[in-house]
């Protein structure tokens, strides 16, 4: 496989490794992960980010997001080929319940994992856990292939150039999501065979006012405080 | 955008989010979620379930080849789609529906135009232009009907809609909305009743006024 020897060099943490994106904390966060017994990054000002920054260890950060930032800084080929091997499996599963013969799901899934690698510059861990940055792709892509027509999506936020990204978030986004991920997992059968249905494009608007068993509080309140303070984020930077 | 005080519901919502929504509705969604920090913040939620259930999903195997064909891609050129800008009122999304020009508007009688950017059997989208202080006379819909405010206000039975607010209409509500005094009113309007709308032409010779 090309690129092998080069990733076995950023693996033992390379400080001189070449990124394809500005530097910033969040690229100096990977390094440090990709980098053995580095310290964690701390974060600077806010001292309630930094409390979080200072109590998550390095295995608080999912596989998955250690693994996207090694693609999208370092376009890693190793890491890489441990999103698929997790991903593809289970994007192949989603996209089979819908019906599509294994072969067109199949192609789905290469279209979704190429999209993965081509556009990682576009992954936002602040904004996006790994899994949700994946299933985002993966319903446009199984919608555009159904419809012939692309989904509308919403416009790009316009980072400012300096913004840096802030580890502590990005930690915190992804314990969040974890818990998420929890309280998902305790749900009742039924319910949880709801959610599936909901999440998979199966009801509709309708159908989804009218189930009342859907935990809409559980998932607003799992991940509320998180995406507050992207919100509070995104207002202080004049953005909205 | 802090004005904005009308959202999009959580069952819409979801069903943007996990693609059912049809069309013509998710081009009204995408619209105001380009307009409404709160709602892109809401859809990043409802993003992180769906993120899930991808992610505790029973795995299917893949075939032995398909991981060697996308890592023989990778290298790969591959071309962009062309990503669309704001422009003017329009948000991105509504440049895209318009293939980057300017709308081409068609008159309706009274001052009211319109310009359809998208119909299919789910749904019509289409822009609509409502001089001030005009109504837009009673348009009787089967199902849902979404109304996003570009520019200028409305006011109707339920309420103010500024620039961002998105009225949400379902099936029983009667409502004639009058642009505000001040900047003609142009919305982003879907339905999902192409045939009953196309009612809309006569009825505007003989506006029903109704606050």
């Amino acid at each position: 496989m090309r690129g092998e020897k080069k990733q076995k060099t950023e693996e033992k943490g390379d400080p001189k490794a070449p990124s394809h994106r500005k530097p910033n904390m969040l690229t100096s966060l990977s390094d440090q992960l990709l980098a053995a017994d580095a310290p964690l990054a701390t974060v600077d000002g806010d001292t309630a980010n930094q409390r979080e920054g200072e109590s998550v260890g390095q295995e608080s950060l999912t596989d998955q997001t250690v693994w996207m930032l090694a693609v999208r800084d370092h376009r890693d080929r190793q890491a890489f080929g441990r999103l698929f091997d997790y991903f593809a499996p289970r994007l192949k599963g989603v996209i089979c319940r819908s019906g599509l013969p294994p072969s067109q799901a199949e192609d789905i899934v290469q279209d979704v994992m190429l999209t993965v690698w081509r556009k990682a510059a576009m992954f936002d861990p602040e904004r996006a856990q790994v899994s949700a940055w994946i299933y985002q792709i993966a319903r446009n892509k199984q919608i555009d292939t159904l419809r012939k027509e692309k989904r509308p999506v919403p416009e790009e936020l316009k980072l400012p150039e300096e913004t840096q990204e802030d580890a502590a978030q990005v930690l915190a986004l992804d314990q969040e999501t974890q818990k998420l991920r929890v309280a998902l997992g305790r749900l009742k059968p039924a319910q949880r065979e709801m959610v599936e249905k909901a999440y998979l494009g199966e009801l509709t608007h309708a159908d989804i006012r009218e189930q009342t068993g859907l935990p809409l509080g559980t998932i607003k309140s799992r991940i509320r405080l998180g995406l507050e303070r992207l919100r509070h984020e995104l207002k202080e930077q004049g953005l909205t | 955008m802090t004005s904005v005080s009308h959202h999009i519901p959580d069952h819409i919502m979801v069903a943007y989010v996990a693609g059912s929504l049809p069309h013509a509705y998710s081009l009204v969604v995408a619209s105001h979620l380009s307009m409404c920090d709160r709602c892109r913040t809401r859809v990043a939620a409802h993003e992180a379930v769906g993120g899930s259930v991808l992610d505790s999903y029973a795995t299917q195997d893949v075939s032995g080849d398909l991981r060697q064909r996308v890592f023989d891609q990778l290298d790969d050129p591959f071309e962009e789609a062309p990503r669309f800008e704001r422009s003017g009122i329009f948000p991105a999304p509504v440049m895209e529906a318009l293939g980057g020009l300017p709308p081409k508007w068609t008159p309706l009688g009274m001052g009211v135009r319109q310009s359809i950017l998208s119909e299919d059997d789910q749904g019509t989208v289409r822009l609509l232009y409502i001089p001030s202080g005009q109504a837009v006379p009673d348009h009787g819909h089967n199902g849902l009907e979404l109304t996003l405010v570009l520019q200028g206000a409305f006011r109707d039975e339920t309420g103010y809609f500024g620039v961002g607010d998105v009225e949400v209409a379902d099936d029983d509500l009667e409502h004639t909305p009058i642009a505000d005094d001040g900047m003609p009113c142009i919305c982003l309007a879907a339905t999902d009743a192409a045939l009953r709308f196309r009612s809309f032409v006569p009825r505007l010779l003989q506006p029903i006024f109704r606050i």
